[in-house]
């Protein structure tokens, strides 16, 4: 390499990079963190107990026999009824449901997104539609999705997919429209242009914002699943509540709960960590 | 005197009649009328004036980015009507690609004009060395200083093989001392590597200290009020008293033509 021939200039002044804090502070911060995030679950936890003990309802279960019905979902050997250990199966339909619905509207959302917010004569055409689409509950759909795919987990796939759709949607419009346009100018005086530009462009300047809508859209998915669940499906966690209900078994419908709330914080998790492994560039995200 | 072309060069870039109407919200605006220009091959031309003088109209017309209203615009007789490699563009806000690593900025335009892949790590390893960034290879742009950007943004244009540098006040957002390096870097990497330089400033001493030729421009509408030729040898020292005579003979030039207009306004 003949660096030095090309060279035409001192080094620039070197940058002393901030140096990292140690393993062991770092261990610590996060102990503390975690220690902060707790107070609040574990005061909740400890009213509820009280209030159970205090008003001796029947209606509602302590803590602990929560904790006990969750340990026979998940593993058994406790009651020996219907639903003893068969957190696994429930759980895995509704999985399926939700990323199944999930990944279909970031399939469909994202690149319609893109060409929506680049191509003005596509966005004056569906703009309008989608406008007056939007502000319908996707709950009001259950009845015309239950005619249109019939008693079933589709109707609930489909309910998944309308919820994190317009999320997934809005925000890459979003995102594609507040691309700064010099960027534009700049790739394009590099020599790329045209179909090129949403590969190399748009869609990176855009990510942030898709991100966002793909962290709404499953928070959605998760509520809408439930929804999905409640008429015409045998499993999954929606059905279990639905079925804790009609059996007045409120600790069935507070681990269905439960679970839902661990599994989507456990989702969300993934996907800020993919948001941020994708995003290490921008100096707003690699939190 | 080795720096200047002794021997008249070939005409690169020519621009004839230009007139450029822009239509504002409060009706057309007209942001340049007459304007003629020619470009040798190998020269460093400022264009110098205050602001909405159309400077940077005329450096975004010669990019590409603005179609003229009347007029035209050639590179080796070819009509500009569009953006391309053959003239780069730095801005003064970096404009850089905010997700690529520094070394992917400055590949970005061999790797979209589809060169192979050696080629391509070669074409970045000699221009990242050239811009002396190859420590900060791995760096994304909001890692550097401002100095430092924009020493990408010229690597980026560089390694694109361009013919024609264009510079839109590309040191304006940068503190004295990191201007003041980047002009000699800029005037070092334009010897060695014979570009012809389009260099957009208001600032007299830049211009003086950078350019073969400074054209001055004059507002209301935009047009090229008058060329000076900068016989300094290089490097220029901003102390000498020709230097400094320039520089007042330039200012002059300035405000005569402010000072005019605004006889020219208060008299109608």
């Amino acid at each position: 390499m003949d660096d030095t021939s090309n060279r035409v200039q001192l080094a620039p002044a070197a940058e002393t990079p901030v140096p990292a804090a140690g393993k062991r502070g770092q261990g610590v911060q996060r102990a503390r963190t975690i220690a902060l995030a707790l107070i609040v679950p574990v005061c909740l936890m400890v009213i509820w107990d009280v209030m159970v003990r205090w008003t001796g309802t029947r209606l509602v279960p302590s803590p602990y026999g929560v904790a006990v019905m969750m340990w026979d979902f998940a593993f058994g050997g406790i009651y020996d009824d219907a639903y003893s250990a068969s957190l696994p199966i429930h759980f895995w339909k509704s999985v399926q449901r939700v990323y199944g619905g999930f990944l279909c509207a970031a399939a469909v959302g994202i690149p319609l997104g893109l060409m929506i917010g680049r191509m003005p004569l596509l966005r004056k055409l569906l703009d309008p539609t989608l406008s007056l689409l939007r502000p319908i509950p996707v709950t009001a759909w259950l009845p015309l999705s239950m005619i249109f795919f019939g008693l079933g987990p589709r109707a609930a796939i489909f309910l998944v997919f309308l919820g994190a759709f317009f999320p997934i949607l809005l925000n890459t419009v979003f995102g594609v429209r507040s691309v700064d346009i010099r960027l534009f100018e700049a790739a394009e005086m590099l020599g790329c242009s045209g179909a090129q530009q949403f590969r190399s462009v748009v869609l990176p300047a855009a990510l942030p914002s898709i991100f966002n809508g793909l962290r709404l859209g499953a928070g959605f998915a998760w509520i809408l699943i439930v929804v999905g669940e409640m008429t015409g499906v045998p499993e999954g966690l929606g059905a279990v509540i639905m079925d804790g209900r009609t059996l007045s078994r409120t600790d069935l419908v507070i681990t269905g709960m439960v679970i839902i709330g661990i599994t989507g914080f456990v989702s969300d998790r993934i996907l800020l960590m993919l948001s941020n492994y994708f995003l290490r560039w921008s100096p707003q995200h690699h939190a | 005197m080795l720096d200047r072309p002794t021997t008249i060069a070939p005409d690169i870039l020519e621009v004839s009649d230009v007139r450029k109407i822009y239509q504002a919200s409060n009706g057309p605006v007209e942001a340049l009328r007459g304007v003629n220009l020619t470009i040798r091959k190998g020269e460093f031309v400022c264009l110098l004036g205050a602001s909405g003088c159309g400077k940077s109209t005329l450096l975004r017309i010669v990019a590409g980015f603005e179609k003229v209203t009347e007029g035209s615009v050639t590179m080796y007789g070819f009509s500009v009507d569009k953006p391309g490699p053959d003239r780069g563009m730095v801005f003064q806000d970096y404009a850089l690609f905010p997700w690529l690593t520094v070394r992917d900025n400055i590949g970005f335009g061999p790797k979209h004009r589809r060169l192979a892949t050696k080629l391509v790590s070669e074409l970045t390893d000699k221009f990242m060395a050239m811009v002396g960034l190859t420590a900060f290879a791995d760096r994304y742009p909001h890692q550097l200083s401002g100095g430092m950007k924009q020493r990408v943004a010229i690597a980026r244009v560089l390694s694109n093989d361009t013919d024609v540098l264009l510079m839109d006040e590309p040191f304006g957002a940068l503190d004295a001392l990191t201007r003041s390096k980047l002009q000699e870097e800029l005037v070092e990497i334009w010897r060695t590597t014979g570009l012809t330089v389009i260099f957009v400033t208001h600032s007299v001493e830049e211009a003086v200290m950078l350019a073969d030729r400074v054209i001055v421009m004059s507002a209301g509408p935009g047009r090229i009020d008058c060329e000076i030729e900068v016989d300094l040898p290089r490097p220029r020292d901003v102390a000498s008293p020709e230097f400094n005579a320039l520089r007042r003979e330039v200012t002059q030039r300035l405000t005569s033509h402010i000072a005019g207009s605004r006889q020219v306004a208060a008299d109608s």
